[in-house]
């Protein structure tokens, strides 16, 4: 397959990976700011939000006040923002577009409509629009996105380079989404295990899709330590630091047998996941969670950066 | 007043054959019906992606050729006479082109000026003395063909370079089949549908001698912003053969190569759809990011097939196209089947004070133009732009050609109030390797606009599927 052609469908399936995570801190934030009695903490939690993106400058040079219309419209149609769902799922299709000959016809079928009903939403009033609506919508274009992918594409390296790039970007959205609850938006460790601390937790997981998962894996009880242990660990949550680096290694596994080589890239995940799967919920938070979470960040990038290095440059012999 | 244009469904005394099963349907359709079959196809057409970016326009890049649900039909016997004289034609071409590398012997026999090819722009110098393998240059020679009544047609130009539009004869027909199955039941249309695959084996057979195994063939395109993108991705899709842009290849020792995710791949035959000028930035222009550094080299020594050959465009140029029934007479021996329409070079003296002098008859072109931009269509020009043209005209006669204005035929489209005759014209495509082929059909293009002859898609013009019945 061509380098190019790799790079493309790795990219595509970044970026409908990253337009879901958009929409879902979109939930996250529109969930929170409906608590009541947070007081000053309002202001904080849309910050919060747009600062797990690194887009918090961006969007005060741009808009100023934090007013919740305006964050909505960065985070969700604001083509400005590199990672505001249209902005992603614009990039998904232009990469799609270009690859066209590597996705069946449904694949491409399921990403050009999206974008088509995209472009229907941005003709609408804003108005008329809440983010419920917008959120729903996003949710379930990038399940009808992945579902055309899992039933209809070969399993051919093609297959396994857009799983890389839903993984290795998976792994760094919760990364990022549980530092946002963790480090950055309790106002002060004093309300650890405080009412505000616990409604933060389960939004967290509902707009992960995981509040009931949670509840079944641990019981019900919410605790930070179980949560963090589920969203890095717990290999039965799809989208736990875990899971996804079990699938980048399962994925990478399949292009070392369909390639008949074993890759630097290989090294690499391996080791990752030999971390991870040793990793216990005390050391981490010996560690420190954010300092771990940070890490984990890093690591994941250089792991993105080893499968660019060894497969999508066309270079390595 | 009778017709003073050929109507393909109606002309000369009533409804015509190949037309007869269409009128019931026509007729006997609901214009509620119509409507809803025709935002049906404008959503197929936009599912399917296909769509077309209008130079220097702006606007939506997404933009439809609008698409006519109008089919244009031939007999069995039109086509059979067609297709002859499109072969005859794309296989002089080829027979022209690989003389003037060679020894140019219809040059040494005066039958066409040294200084018209030669000079000529298109003439690639850095292929002179060059054959390539099986000595074909125009591996798929568009030849665009207009009627002017029921036994009379005429070549337009030819397109040797890489004519494009495939794409839209074949989705047009997937698009009808699915939206009038039972049109496809009363008649028997002789189907398109193998076209790609006798591409891929024409490409194949040209495959250079150094390669010893099934051939590596892969299209070359500019890029995604190309405006005939969608057509590049499509024949790779149906072809199964790998969509390249410039920086996916390169040139290491005799071969080229492309850039894969085990490492680099020996290419063997190359469909470009770039032009010449962009190929090899070492060879041709020195700027260009879309080519291949040192890809003539390769060719040159016979390591990769390059489709169409460099070079090739001297035969499709609008001041050689005069002498394409001399080629066919000279190196076929044969009587052109398919004529030309009369043409007066603004170079030549006396020509170019004819045309001054009928300005307001003629439709004037650029020699390179292509796309039907910066033309003159006499009859429907007001005295303003006459006049302007005159002037440009008079700055750089050479540049110019003339051709009278053609009565167009004219075939059934619907238009806002119903049926409505629109001119047409027809681009087939004919594959030239180891053997010549032509699929039944071609891209028929209408102006939609009554009364326009200019059938361009980047003037307003559209697209209908054309038909051959099938023999019985």
């Amino acid at each position: 397959m061509l380098s190019r052609t790799a790079a493309n469908l790795f990219w595509m399936a970044r970026y409908l990976e990253r337009s879901e995570t958009t929409a879902r801190l979109l939930d996250l934030g529109f969930r929170n700011a409906l608590l009541p009695n947070t007081g000053g903490g309002f202001r904080n939690e849309w910050s919060a939000i747009l600062q797990s993106k690194g887009t918090f400058q961006q969007f005060t040079d741009k808009y100023g006040e934090l007013k919740q219309r305006n964050v909505e419209s960065f985070l969700f149609f604001d083509l400005e923002n590199p990672s505001s769902v249209a902005a992603c799922i614009r990039a998904a299709r232009e990469n799609a577009r270009i690859v066209r000959t590597a996705l069946t016809s449904q694949v491409w079928d399921a990403i050009n409509v999206s974008f088509q009903e995209l472009k229907a939403l941005q003709r609408r009033e804003r108005s008329s629009l809440e983010v419920p609506e917008l959120t729903d919508w996003s949710l379930r274009t990038a399940a009808l996105i992945r579902g055309a992918i899992e039933t209809t594409q070969l399993r051919n390296d093609g297959y396994r380079f857009m799983n890389l790039g839903y993984a290795v970007e998976r792994s760094d959205n919760t990364a990022r989404l549980l530092d946002v609850k963790y480090y950055v938006l309790l106002p002060s460790v004093a309300y650890v295990g405080s009412g505000l601390d616990n409604y933060q937790w389960t939004t967290l997981l509902r707009a992960l899709s995981a509040h009931r998962a949670y509840n079944w894996a641990y019981g019900g009880e919410l605790s930070a330590k179980q949560i963090a242990h589920f969203l890095i660990l717990n290999p039965k949550f799809p989208r736990s630091l875990l899971s996804c680096c079990i699938e980048v290694n399962a994925h990478l596994d399949h292009l070392a047998r369909i390639y008949d080589r074993s890759t630097p890239a290989q090294e690499t995940a391996r080791k990752l996941l030999g971390e991870l799967a040793e990793a216990k919920m005390d050391d981490i938070f010996d560690e420190g969670l954010h300092e771990f979470l940070s890490r984990m960040i890093f690591d994941n990038a250089a792991l993105g950066q080893a499968i660019h290095d060894q497969y999508l440059t066309g270079e390595a012999r | 007043m009778a017709d003073p244009f050929f109507n393909e469904m109606y002309g000369e005394g009533g409804l015509r054959p190949p037309y007869q099963r269409l009128e019931g349907w026509y007729q006997n359709m609901p214009s509620e019906f119509r409507a809803l079959k025709q935002a049906e196809a404008e959503d197929l057409f936009r599912r399917y992606g296909i769509t077309f970016a209008v130079y220097g326009e702006g606007g939506d890049p997404d933009r439809l050729i609008p698409f006519d649900m109008f089919p244009r039909v031939f007999s069995a016997e039109e086509w059979r006479r067609l297709e002859r004289g499109i072969k005859q034609r794309a296989r002089a071409l080829n027979a022209f082109l690989s003389d003037v590398y060679d020894r140019g012997e219809i040059i040494r026999a005066g039958r066409i000026p040294a200084d018209l090819v030669y000079r000529n722009e298109a003439y690639e110098i850095a292929v002179a003395g060059f054959r390539p393998p099986l000595g074909v240059f125009s591996h798929i020679v568009g030849i665009d063909l207009v009627r002017t009544g029921a036994d009379q047609f005429y070549v337009l130009e030819d397109n040797c370079r890489t004519p494009s539009g495939v794409s839209y004869m074949l989705e047009n027909r997937e698009v009808m089949m699915r939206m009038f199955p039972h049109l496809f039941q009363e008649n028997r249309v002789a189907p398109v549908d193998n076209y790609a695959r006798l591409l891929k084996r024409t490409l194949a057979s040209v495959a250079p001698a150094k390669c010893d195994r099934d051939p590596n063939i892969v299209i070359l395109t500019p890029g995604h912003f190309n405006s005939a993108y969608y057509e590049h991705s499509f024949l790779a899709d149906l072809m199964g053969v790998e969509l390249v842009e410039g920086q996916d290849l390169f040139v290491e020792g005799d071969f080229c190569w492309m850039r894969t995710t085990e490492g680099p791949r020996k290419v063997d035959v190359i469909y470009r759809r770039i032009d010449d000028a962009f190929l090899d930035p070492l060879c041709f222009r020195p700027d260009s990011t879309l080519g291949v550094p040192g890809l003539m080299n390769v060719y040159r020594s016979g390591g990769v097939t390059i489709c169409s050959a460099p070079g090739a465009g001297v035969a499709d140029d609008k001041a050689i196209y005069t002498y394409v029934p001399e080629m066919v007479r000279f190196y076929l021996g044969e009587a052109p089947i398919l004529e030309n329409v009369p043409t007066w070079h603004c170079a030549k003296a006396d020509d170019y004070k004819y045309v001054q002098e009928h300005l307001a008859e003629l439709v004037v072109k650029e020699v390179h133009g292509s796309g039907g931009y910066g033309m003159l269509v006499g009859p429907k020009a007001d005295k303003a732009t006459i006049e302007a043209f005159a002037a440009k005209l008079a700055e750089n006669p050479s540049n110019y050609i003339a051709q009278p204005t053609l009565a167009l035929s004219t075939c059934p489209t619907f238009v806002e109030e119903g049926i409505a005759p629109r001119h047409v014209d027809l681009r087939p495509y004919c594959l030239v390797g180891r053997d010549i082929e032509l699929v039944p059909g071609g891209l028929t293009r209408v102006a939609l606009t009554e009364g326009s002859l200019v059938v361009n898609s980047s003037q307003g013009g559209g697209v209908k599927d054309t038909w051959v019945i099938a023999e019985e």
